[in-house]
This record gives C-alpha cells, structure tokens and sequence, in this order.
C-alpha cells in the first residue's frame, strides 16, 4: 500500500514495498533453509546414497501401520487432544472472559495475570506441579489420552487469552450487547445473535493457535508418559530418523496453515460477508 | 395500529406511556449518582435530561432501562413498578451515544432483530422494519452495514430499529453528540417529528442546552444527581430558579442585589423578583445578556472591555463602577470598542433571584 508522498517521508510509516519485499525475502529464507535441509534429507538414502522417494513411500504404504503403530497413535491421540483443548477453551475461556469483560470489568487485571501466569512458567516446572494433580485426575476420569487436555488447555491460556481479548477490546461489546437487551433480546441470544458473530475473529485465532500449540508439546506427554505426535516422533527417530523428519515436517507445515487462516481471519471481513448478503437478498 | 392493517404506517401510534421516577437512589460506591430522584413524564411527553456530565442524567436514563440496578425507590412504567423487571422484558427502545449497530448485519438485519426477538413472522417483520427505516429515510440503505454508513445515517438505523417494535418508552442518550453541527440540528428536528407523529413517550438526555430547548416539551435540569429545575423550555429560561439553572439554560449575569417584599433593587431599578421565594435580605439577581441594553441616559456608568461580532448580535462585556463585570447583549449596529465609557439600563420589569451562594 503505497501512500502518497507526504506520509512516505516521515518516520514511523510502514517501509516501503521494495523494504518490505527484502525483509520478507531475508525472514523467509530463515525459515525456509532448514525446511529444505529436512526435505532433502528425507530423499536421501544412507547418508551419501542417491536421492528417492522410498521414505515417504513407505510411510504412506499400506503395512506401515504395523511398523510405525505408535506413531500413527500419537497423531490420533494429539489431534483428539487438540479438540479436547480447543473445546475447554471454548466452554471454559471464553465465557468466564465475556462475563468478566461484561458484568465484572474490575477481574478484568486479576483474570489477564492467571492467563499468563502459564507461559512464565517452563514446562517441566509445571509438569511437577501436575504430577500429583494426575495421580487424582487418573483415579476421577481413568488414564485416556483425553485428560492430558488439562493441562494443555493451560499451556494455552496465554496464547488462546491474548487472541480472544484482542477482538473483545476492538468490538464495543458492552453497547452492542445493552442494545441487544434493549431490544428484548435475553442472555442467550445476546451471546449467539450479537456477541459470537461479532468476536468470531478472535475464537477462531484462538482455537488454531491452540491446536498449533498442542500438535506442538512434547514435555508434559514426555513427562507423565503420555504418547502424542511428538513423543512418538521422537520414539520413532531413534529407529528410523526419515519418517520421524517427514512427520516433524508434515507436522510443520500444518503448523504454518494454521497460522496462515490465523492470518486470514484476522483481516477485516467486510468485502467478503458484504457481497455474500448481497447476493443472499 | 393492528398488525392486520399492514398498508398503516408500521411504527404509528404506539401510544405512549406514563413513566414514573419516585425517590430513585442509585450508589456507585458511597457516592450517590443519583440522590432520591423524583420525576413523571406525561404520555407522549418528550422530556429532556439536561446537566453537565457526571450529573446523573445518564444514569437516570439507564436505571430506566434497567440497564442499571437501583438501590432505592421505584421506577414505574404505566404506573407498573419495573425496577426488578430485566432490560429485555421492559418494552423500551433505546438509541446510544456510540454507534451501536451491529457490525455484522445489514440495516435491514439490525431493523429486524428487536421483531425477531419478538417472533415477528419472517414476512411482516421485513415489510416493518423497511417500512421504518423508509421512516428515517434511509428505505434504499437497508443492506448497508454500518461501516458503509455516515454516523448520521447510523443513528438514523439506530432510531428506526428502537422503534420499530412500538416500545411503550423511547430512551435517548445523547444520540446526536458524536455527529458535526449540520448533521445534529438536521437528526435533532427529524427526531421530534417522528416522536410527535408516533406520540411516544420519550426521554433525551443531553449535556447541550440549545438541543434540550429546541426539542423538548419540557426540560428537567439536573445537577449531584437531583432534579434542580424542570419546566417548559420557556419557563426555565425566564424564570431560572437557581444560578446552576441560570447559567446552564442560556447565559445569565450575576449581580448583587436587594430583595424585600418580593421586589429587587439592583442598581438603581426596582424590578419584580422571579423565582423560588426568599427571605429578605441579600439576593443574587440572574440578568440575561439581552436584558441589558446600552443607553445614554441609563444609571450604570461602565467601560468596556471586549465586544464580539456574533453575526446577528454583538456581545460586549463590560465592568461596571463597583467592578462587576457584565454581559451585555445588543444589536450590530451600535459600535462600541474596548475603553469606551458607556451607560446601560435594564430592560423589563422582573429578573430571576436566587439565595447568594
């Protein structure tokens, strides 16, 4: 977006299209040199043979199931964690931080600091915290993957809070829910009619951002032997390191599609949602 | 109207309500924000809430809407106590300072929604809600959405979809302090219309006198979370009863004065006293600008000390001999500049008093 001569000269616009070409070039070139290095050595044979596609032959061929059991079972135990975790966000976060933001502005400090509170603390940290904590939460709910979710739907507070919060303060709420009631509309369809539609951006960023986190842990599962993708990959490694890097790649990639729906989520709607009315009406 | 007469217009004739203030309490922490309030508006009456902010005025209005408890007294709509009643069931329609549309509807859609809430069927309630935003003027914008709308016209929606459900009580406030000068005198009049054509109820709270005077039909001046004065828009500029009053409706001098038997000297003149009734003795007397006319053979010997072009008047304020300083009101035509030494008399035959403060 180029602005005119007046506002290119002073200080604090945004560089200019060539500046930002560069600077986008130097990151992506960051980013992608070890991406590369990873694919290319997921062709290799040996550490000095030819390049294939026998790796990724294999791990997509029918019998690999058998071989690489435990990694197939971190995937599902991670994705089903990961829906677990979004879910506690959606049912737990969010409402307490509508409420907190409508009917209790004064919890609105205390709430922000027990939402980062998690990502000041390391993992391994938390891990000992938890331990005990599992020994009770295995005896209520029994030992499935699932209730490894609590402790992610806390490694992801921070994270899930600042993208909720962030579309909370650019959205009036407060006016537009007092508007909603003033025209007969109860609780519950404020929240569905008005509130959700309105702060859709952020619950979206927030549920990606907290399946990316999740895909991603590794110490907790690690800790209280739990298997998800990441342990198992780094199970797998140990035996055969090229299905482990095509996973830690795969893994990657879904990564950066997530973020980039972030991304585009996070842009404004208007042009899109005003031409689907249109053609609606 | 009946719903089966759907040619009728859609928003007419929601005949308005009775409402009803009594001894209104509301407390945010120990302060009271409004202090035992007591107000009754006429059906179809169109009262304003005027005061400087943080007087209450909003606050009033949101306890009536009930989108703030109140720790005392009893709100009555129709002579029914609704202080416990919830927002969504008080039949109110209600237009905000900040826009307040929803973002992510059409104006038709945001028109709708108060309908929807009421199970209006899917058909009737379009042909209303088109029929109140043909209203407000805006019928050939109801699939904008607000961000492709002026503030103006947002507010416009705003009004059509707080009326569209025929709400017993219309509750405005401040809707036009966010808009330029051209767009609020033009919403301003269009908003009297409508309300004197559907002969609701209403409430328009505001912090600017002109627009409390020129729509209402009467003005309720409020100051610490009391009503201090509220009469006709004439009554309260004539007859302030207070210097609050006085300064807030128009601009008043200060002057000390006499007051016996319910006469007032004040320099030299002894004019009938307006106002609330005083013991003898020293008064403050309220003189309006325009009261004060320039005249050689006058009583007050003053200099001047600025005079400014208003376009159709001048205004010059002068000090007297005692050195009080004036406000004098005139006509374009009579030049005076700052160091002149000029004479003035007052006009009329009665001034506003009120107790020294």
């Amino acid at each position: 977006m180029s602005r005119g001569p007046s506002t290119a000269v002073r200080i604090g616009t945004e560089p200019s299209k060539i500046m930002r070409g560069v600077i986008l070039t130097i990151v992506g070139v960051v980013f992608l040199l070890p991406l590369i290095a990873m694919l290319e050595f997921t062709f290799r044979q040996g550490f000095e043979g030819e390049h294939t596609l026998d790796h990724w032959t294999t791990l997509f061929s029918p019998d690999s199931a058998r071989t690489y059991r435990s990694l197939f079972t971190g995937i599902t135990n991670s994705f089903l964690l990961a829906a677990v975790t979004v879910g506690i966000v959606l049912v737990v976060l969010l409402p307490t931080m509508i409420l907190v933001h409508l009917q209790f502005p004064k919890l609105r400090r205390v709430l922000e600091f027990i939402c980062i509170i998690p990502i000041t603390v390391p993992a391994i940290v938390l891990v000992v915290g938890l331990a005990p904590v599992y020994a009770i939460v295995v005896r209520v709910f029994g030992g499935s993957i699932w209730t490894l979710a609590f402790a992610y739907g806390i490694t992801v507070l921070p994270y899930a809070y600042r993208s909720i919060q962030s579309n909370l303060d650019a959205v009036d709420v407060i006016t537009l829910s007092e508007a909603a009631r003033s025209l007969g509309a109860g609780w519950l369809n404020v929240l569905w009619r008005v509130l959700l539609p309105n702060l859709r951006r952020g619950i979206l960023a927030a549920s990606f951002i907290s399946v990316a986190v999740v895909l991603g842990e590794f110490t907790i599962a690690s800790l209280l032997n739990r298997v998800n993708l990441q342990t198992a990959m780094l199970q797998i490694s140990q035996s055969d390191p090229f299905v482990a890097v095509i996973c830690a790649l795969l893994a990657l990639v879904l990564a950066f599609i997530l973020l980039l729906v972030i991304g585009r989520v996070g842009q404004p709607k208007s042009t899109k949602q005003a031409k689907r009315n249109r053609s609606d009406s | 109207m009946t719903l089966t007469q759907p040619s009728s217009p859609a928003t007419a004739a929601s005949a308005g309500a009775t409402v009803e203030l009594i001894d209104v309490v509301k407390e945010y922490s120990g302060q009271r924000a409004l202090d035992e309030i007591g107000l009754r508006v006429a059906p179809g009456e169109f009262v304003a809430l005027l005061g400087p902010s943080g007087c209450g005025k909003t606050t009033a209005l949101r306890s009536l809407a009930g989108l703030e408890s109140i720790d005392g007294g009893e709100i009555r709509i129709d002579g029914t106590n609704v202080a416990h009643v919830p927002t969504n069931k008080r039949d109110i329609g209600m237009v905000f300072q900040s826009y307040s549309l929803f973002p992510h509807m059409t104006s038709l859609e945001n028109v709708e929604f108060g309908l929807r809430m009421r199970k209006v069927a899917a058909d009737e309630r379009r042909a209303r809600a088109l029929e109140a935003l043909e209203m407000v003027g805006l019928g050939t914008f109801a699939q904008r959405f607000a961000h492709q709308l002026s503030g103006g016209q947002q507010q416009r929606v705003a009004l059509a979809r707080a009326l569209v459900t025929r709400p017993r009580v219309l509750l405005l406030d401040e809707p036009l302090s966010a808009l330029d000068a051209k767009v609020r005198v033009q919403l301003r009049d269009e908003i009297r219309r409508i309300q004197t054509d559907l002969g609701i109820t209403t409430l328009f709270v505001t912090h600017d006198q002109e627009e409390a005077l020129a729509v209402a039909d009467r003005v309720a001046v409020m100051r610490a979370g009391v009503i201090e004065q509220i009469g006709t828009p004439e009554e309260l500029y004539s007859a302030p009863a207070t210097p609050f009053v006085a300064n807030f409706v128009g601009l008043s001098n200060r002057v000390d004065a006499q007051l016996s038997g319910g006469e007032v000297s004040v320099y030299g003149s002894t004019l009938v006293a307006l106002g609330t009734p005083l013991p003898d003795g020293p008064v403050t007397a309220l003189v309006r600008p325009e009261d004060i006319v320039i005249d050689p053979s006058g009583t007050i010997d003053a200099t001047v000390l600025t005079s400014s072009f208003l376009g159709s008047l001048r205004r010059t304020i002068v000090t007297t001999a005692d050195g009080t300083s004036l406000s004098v009101q005139h006509d374009v035509g009579e030049r005076v500049a700052p160091g002149d030494s000029i004479r003035l008399r007052l006009r009329g035959n009665a001034v506003s008093v009120a107790a020294r403060e």
